[in-house]
């Protein structure tokens, strides 16, 4: 079989296994937060931590509950690594520094999982399980919740209330991501990923000399990272390690976990605003960008280009060979377009314009379909933008899902729209005309600047991967990321839940004739427009100065 | 007192914009010489404060003193002048297309001024016995004023004593004098109309300055217009993506040095960068765009109070419209005569024309000129039959009639033909109940036609009486439909005669013996449900309806308390234009939204031209991206900065005009305008920076 048709096959796969979830995932998350009943075990979570679960949030409180939430996240990350030094199961590993200790908590609270560390290196069971592991299961919860309670209020009407954060917390973990993780983990441990607390073994090497290899809760682990579209490997290679991601299979069903809750949380927004049309809407136009990346992604792969390129039928440099470049492309844009971030092969590698997509991937704002519950709820933001533009040119105010954009709601969306370009443009821009950040550069010229502006556009946008070749350990980068993180994760949460507690309050306007229809393939088109234009023309210049001036230069 | 009446011009184009009964709002109108006059007011706009308002402008306003300062700083930098020109050129033509906006409704507001010339009042004292003439200016509500025959009305008022024939051209532009009377809704006068007969007292309503007349000036000049909300959001979105491109053009420059290209990305030509970048299109016609809406409307005859109201009909989902002189024709008419069983259609016709011919009433003209015009009777007048005694209509007996030559003909209301028959020893035939009863179901009225002769008293006949639809209302129902739009008629007649009229004019429901508690109850329900509500008004026992609707349109026939309550004003007193201002504020928010669109749309060919001018030194694969095959950086530059600031020129009569607007579904709408403003916002840079790139190229030093 052709490597090209393999792709095309691993594609065609992966459509037809989130089809296959798309409606039974999809609806269940609709009856997990739509329900009224408790399980027994959510009750003693909520007795433990002295939540009253039923009780109905406004914004502010629900923003409250998970600023606090996160905080003390943050706080507890921080601590258990600065005193793993004197942590039993620490693999002897001595406590992390100051900076990196900060930039890490703040990663993997903000979903982003930027690793500045390397994993077997520098972390422990304790640190890796009982903090990373852990933070990879609430931060997916929490980006579910927000999303969750912007759904609401496009639901709700005449009501500011969101429902309940802890209860959607809990729900989220106990209900949708933990049943899902132990299944996977299970398959992935069949396709030979590892689990255990094993210590450190010296393994003798082809070429003389030893290696040391980590044993660890690696299965459990990789499965949330993907599934909660985490991506922080347990290993520094991440998915492109073997005990991690063993073979094309296994390859294949981490693509599928890190898609099929942020592709079926469009079903459970259909269902619950009530029209599975409009859920389809935005499927179809996450679906649309992903398999267009994807397609650009093989095509600027495959294509033949240099001797190097001929011998080895592709740009084969930085990928493993037993995923291929089709597997590789595939990762690469799922792990982009979501806010994942885990990389089974070298993204710096990749051609010039490969490079690229993965950049523009994450600058379009993760949304296609994004990360868990931050992609739904980034599309709508871009959503409303796009019908607050089009929407005049069919002669009313605009208006989506029969609530009003009014003042408010722009405010609130436009605000969304400027956090993250203004801190990867800021924070890439202070990096050259600081003297020792650029430093940190393996390249020089457009490569080199793609590294740090990856940096900022990963750390800002969530996503975590990183163009390699960036020594991103230093009090700079570790400082700045930290900050980029979590601004780029809480934010935006701040206007979507705001946004959402406004369009909770509105009355719903009946839909007519005259209504501009959204759930039509007109509108996926526009919307589709919209984001490249809104989101794809701020960073024009700066790819152009970075992947474009490569790949063009090819 | 003026001795002169001031005629507001005629403004031929405004029937012209609609061409006759095709229901399409066409645009308003342009002359390419109000560019030229409102040059001057453009310069004075260049305020810093007026310019702040518009947060895109200002920027463009604060790039051009900024590569003001750079050119003169290097003089001989021939680029650099060229640059900074263009950009003041962009922000005067911004400044222009208000100007020139704002110019049509001062152009109005000054003849509407002549006619508040200075008046005379003749104020009665407070104990009702004299009077003293003061200034028209300090009269306070409350006070008497007279007026006699030739008297322009000083203030605006309530007549409370006599009747007149007032000329309302100064307001309405219309010449023939209406009535007004004290007492029920025609008594309200208009500061600055004249008396043309008989003498009135006027109880003034409104505070000097408040006057209607001065509220339209203030309207039409645009002085008191305030953003509406629509507007609002739509500059916060604007601020914002002027705010992102401005992060993208700042941080540009460390990201330029990196590369090496600093010498490619001078402070000009940053500046350049970042104009071509944000929505100045939008940003520079978004105020004319606001203005020209409330102006298409003055330019029909409509006064909006606030824009908000504009921008409002553009949603409105349902529309009250009241039956008579809306839907149907102001009067019934008669459309058949119906012979009880032994008579003949021509005996019931004879009659009937006969006995109308004492009735002045519409309804009894109309049974003289179907006589006439359907059975081919000879028109008779009342002098021909000598020694006849002629009975008139009037609202108690609800008959008219003739004695002559000893026979006895009536017509009128079932009730008081039936009574009189019986009355004159006679019989009703045992089918005229079923022809009533028939007639009504129908939605018609029926008219008993009865005579009394040598054969006795007896009914002969029934008059069908009709209310006739305008033509060409289900057609325009149809469109509204079509556009989301439901229609409710509103009349007093009964459920049966509503129905009918409602199925044969077309109208999604109707509201039958509508009092004005259900009108009201009728509006809140529909807002209940989120929809907004228009509505016309005349009476005072309208107003609170009026002023619960979303859109309430006041006939300017109409009393003070309608006016007052309504947030439009038609001049004209056509209930059927509300039609027309829904179609006015959707063409509104449709111009918005396409040149938003095509502004925006624009920023891709100004990338291609621009980033391969600056980087292509440092990165000569950047090169490639000049698909467009332009002559040198400089030119590449210049010439996006040129077709950014002449495409606001060339779209202010579109902006002023309004795009063209045809009532179809939000589906067909959108999909027209985003291949017209989208595809063509995206494609027409390209082709409109190449060709001033191919004229630029010629001079010397920028080729």
């Amino acid at each position: 079989m052709s490597p090209v048709l393999a792709g095309i096959l691993q594609l065609l796969a992966l459509v037809v296994a989130l089809g296959l979830s798309y409606r039974p995932l999809g609806d269940h998350m609709a009856r997990v937060y739509s329900s009224e009943k408790h399980h027994r075990p959510e009750k003693w979570i909520y007795k433990a931590i002295g939540a009253h679960p039923d009780a109905e949030m406004r914004w502010p409180a629900y923003l409250r509950g998970v600023l606090a939430f996160s905080a003390v996240s943050v706080l507890f990350l921080y601590l258990l690594q600065r005193v793993q030094g004197s942590l039993p199961g620490s693999l002897g590993f001595v406590s992390i520094d100051p900076d990196q200790a900060f930039n890490t908590a703040a990663s993997f609270v903000a979903n982003t999982n930027w690793q500045s560390y390397y994993g077997e290196q520098a972390m422990g069971h304790v640190v890796q399980t009982g903090g990373l592991a852990v933070q990879n299961f609430v931060s997916a919860a929490v980006g579910m919740a927000v999303a969750v309670a912007l759904v609401r209020g496009f639901a709700r009407s005449r009501t500011g209330e969101l429902g309940n954060f802890w209860a959607d917390l809990v729900r989220g973990v106990v209900r949708v991501l933990l049943p899902i993780s132990v299944i996977g983990a299970l398959v992935l441990v069949a396709c030979g990923a590892i689990q255990n607390f094993s210590g450190i073994h010296e393994v003798g090497q082809f070429t003389g000399g030893t290696q040391q290899w980590n044993g660890g809760a690696v299965a459990s682990q990789e499965v949330i990272k993907e599934l909660g579209t985490n991506g922080g490997g347990y290993f520094n290679a991440n998915s492109a390690h073997p005990f991690e991601n063993p073979d094309g299979l296994s390859n294949l069903f981490e693509i599928y976990l890190i898609l099929v809750i942020p592709f079926a949380l469009t079903r459970t927004f259909g269902r619950m605003v009530g029209s599975l049309k409009q859920g389809y809407a935005i499927l179809g136009t996450m679906a649309a960008i992903w398999i267009g990346s994807t397609a650009l992604m093989m095509w600027t792969e495959f294509a033949h280009n240099g001797t190097a390129f001929d011998i080895a039928g592709g740009a084969m440099e930085g990928k493993e060979t037993r995923f291929g470049i089709g597997g590789s492309s595939l990762f690469a844009v799922a792990t982009t377009l979501t806010s994942t971030g885990a990389v089974n092969s070298f993204h710096s590698s990749y051609t010039g314009f490969g490079g690229g997509i993965t950049l523009l991937g994450m600058q379009l704002g993760e949304i296609a379909p994004g990360g868990v519950g931050s992609g739904l709820y980034g599309m709508l933001i871009m959503a409303v933008i796009a019908v607050f533009l089009a929407g005049l040119m069919v002669g009313r105010t605009p208006e989506y899902l029969g609530k009003k954009i009014g003042t408010r709601e722009i405010t609130f969306a436009a605000c969304y729209i400027l956090v993250t370009p203004a801190l990867v443009l800021c924070f890439t821009a202070a990096s050259f005309v600081l003297d020792t950040p650029a430093h940190s550069m393996t390249h020089s010229g457009a490569h080199g600047f793609s590294e740090i502006l990856y940096a900022f556009t990963s750390g800002a946008n969530n996503n975590g991967s990183a163009f390699a070749g960036l020594n991103a350990d230093t009090q700079w980068f570790n400082s700045t990321l930290g900050i980029a993180m979590l601004l780029g994760r809480f934010l935006p949460m701040v206007f979507v839940l705001a946004l959402a507690g406004s369009l909770a309050e509105q009355r719903p306007v009946p839909e007519t004739a005259g209504t501009l229809r959204t759930e039509k393939p007109l509108f996926t088109g526009l919307l589709v427009g919209t984001i490249m234009i809104v989101a794809g023309l701020t960073y024009f210049p700066a790819l152009a100065l970075g992947p474009l001036a490569e790949g063009l230069a090819a | 007192m003026s001795t002169v009446t001031p005629t507001r011009p005629t403004e031929p184009e405004a029937p012209a914009a609609r061409s006759a009964g095709t229901g399409r709002v066409g645009g308003g109108l342009f002359d390419p010489a109000q560019l030229l006059a409102s040059f001057p007011e453009a310069l004075r706009k260049l305020d810093p404060r007026v310019m702040v308002k518009s947060p895109v402008m200002f920027v463009v306003l604060v790039g051009s003193v900024l590569t003001t300062v750079l050119a003169v700083r290097n003089p001989g930098d021939r680029f650099g002048w060229a640059i900074t020109a263009w950009l003041w050129l962009t922000t005067v033509f911004a400044n222009l297309a208000e100007a020139v906006a704002e110019g049509r409704g001062k152009a109005q507001a000054d003849t509407l001024r002549k006619a508040r010339t200075d008046t005379v009042a003749r104020r009665l004292t407070r104990d009702g016995t004299g009077e003293e003439k003061v200034p028209g200016t300090e009269l306070t509500p409350g006070d008497l004023v007279v007026c006699e025959a030739g008297d322009v009305i000083p203030g605006d008022g309530d007549v409370v004593e006599g009747v007149a024939s007032v000329d309302e051209s100064a307001i309405t532009g219309e010449s023939a004098p209406v009535i007004r009377e004290s007492g029920g809704d025609r008594c309200a006068v208009t500061g600055g109309t004249r008396v043309l007969s008989d003498r009135i007292v006027v109880k003034i309503t409104a505070k000097p300055g408040e006057t209607f007349i001065d509220r339209m000036i203030g309207l039409v000049e645009g002085a008191a217009r305030q953003k509406t909300p629509n507007e609002i959001a739509l500059n916060i979105l604007l601020a914002s993506l002027t705010i992102v491109f401005l992060l993208v053009v700042v941080t540009l420059k460390p990201f330029a040095i990196y590369a090496g290209a600093d010498e490619q990305t001078s402070l000009i030509v940053l500046t350049a960068l970042l104009v071509c970048l944000i929505p100045t299109t939008i940003g520079a016609l978004l105020s004319a765009i606001g203005i020209a809406g409330m102006d298409r409307l003055v330019q029909r005859n409509v006064l909006a109070m606030s824009g908000r109201a504009v921008e409002a009909a553009g949603d409105v989902s349902t529309l009250l419209l009241d039956k008579t002189g809306t839907i149907t024709l102001g009067n019934r008419r008669a459309s058949e005569f119906v012979p009880v069983r032994g008579t003949t259609e021509a005996e019931v016709a004879d009659a009937a024309q006969l006995s109308s011919l004492a009735d002045e009433t519409p309804e009894g003209r109309s049974i003289v000129v179907l006589a006439k015009e359907g059975y081919g009777l000879r028109e008779r007048h009342r002098g021909e039959l000598s020694g006849a005694e002629w009975i008139g209509f009037t609202a108690q007996t609800r008959m008219s009639g003739v004695d002559a030559d000893g026979r006895k003909v009536r017509k009128g209301a079932t009730g008081s033909v039936v009574a009189w028959v019986k009355e004159q020893g006679g019989s009703v035939a045992e089918d005229a109940q079923a022809l009533t009863d028939r007639i009504s179901q129908a939605g018609g009225t029926p008219l008993l036609v009865a005579v009394r002769d040598d054969k006795g008293a007896r009914v002969l006949g029934v008059i069908h009486l009709k209310d006739v639809v305008k033509e060409g209302m289900r057609e325009r129902f149809d469109e509204l439909r079509r556009m989301g739009i439901r229609t409710v008629m509103i009349t007093g007649d009964n459920p049966l005669t509503a129905k009918a009229i409602a199925e044969e004019a077309g109208v999604d429901d109707f509201l039958a013996e509508a009092t004005p508690e259900d009108k009201m109850a009728l509006i809140k329900r529909e807002q209940a449900g989120g929809k907004l509500v228009a509505m016309t008004g005349d009476g005072t026992n309208d107003a609170p309806a009026l002023a619960q609707a979303d859109v309430g349109v006041a006939m300017n026939t109409g009393t003070s308390a309608a006016k007052e309550a309504g947030n439009m004003v038609d001049l004209d007193s056509d209930p059927t234009k509300l039609i027309e201002i829904v179609e006015i504020g959707k063409q509104l928010l449709i111009t918005r939204g396409a040149l938003t669109t095509f502004s925006l749309a624009n920023d891709v060919a100004k990338y291609f031209a621009i980033i391969p001018a600056m980087f292509a030194v440092a990165y000569p694969s950047l090169d490639r991206l000049n698909i467009m095959g332009l002559a040198s950086p400089e030119s590449a530059i210049l010439s996006a900065v040129v077709f950014n600031a002449l495409v606001i020129v060339a779209l202010v009569p579109l902006a002023l005009k309004g795009v063209r607007y045809r009532p179809s579904s939000a589906d067909s709408m959108l999909r027209r305008n985003l291949c017209v403003y989208g595809l063509g916002g995206l494609v027409a840079p390209f082709v409109g920076i190449k060709l001033i790139d191919m004229l630029l190229s010629l001079i010397p030093g920028i080729g």
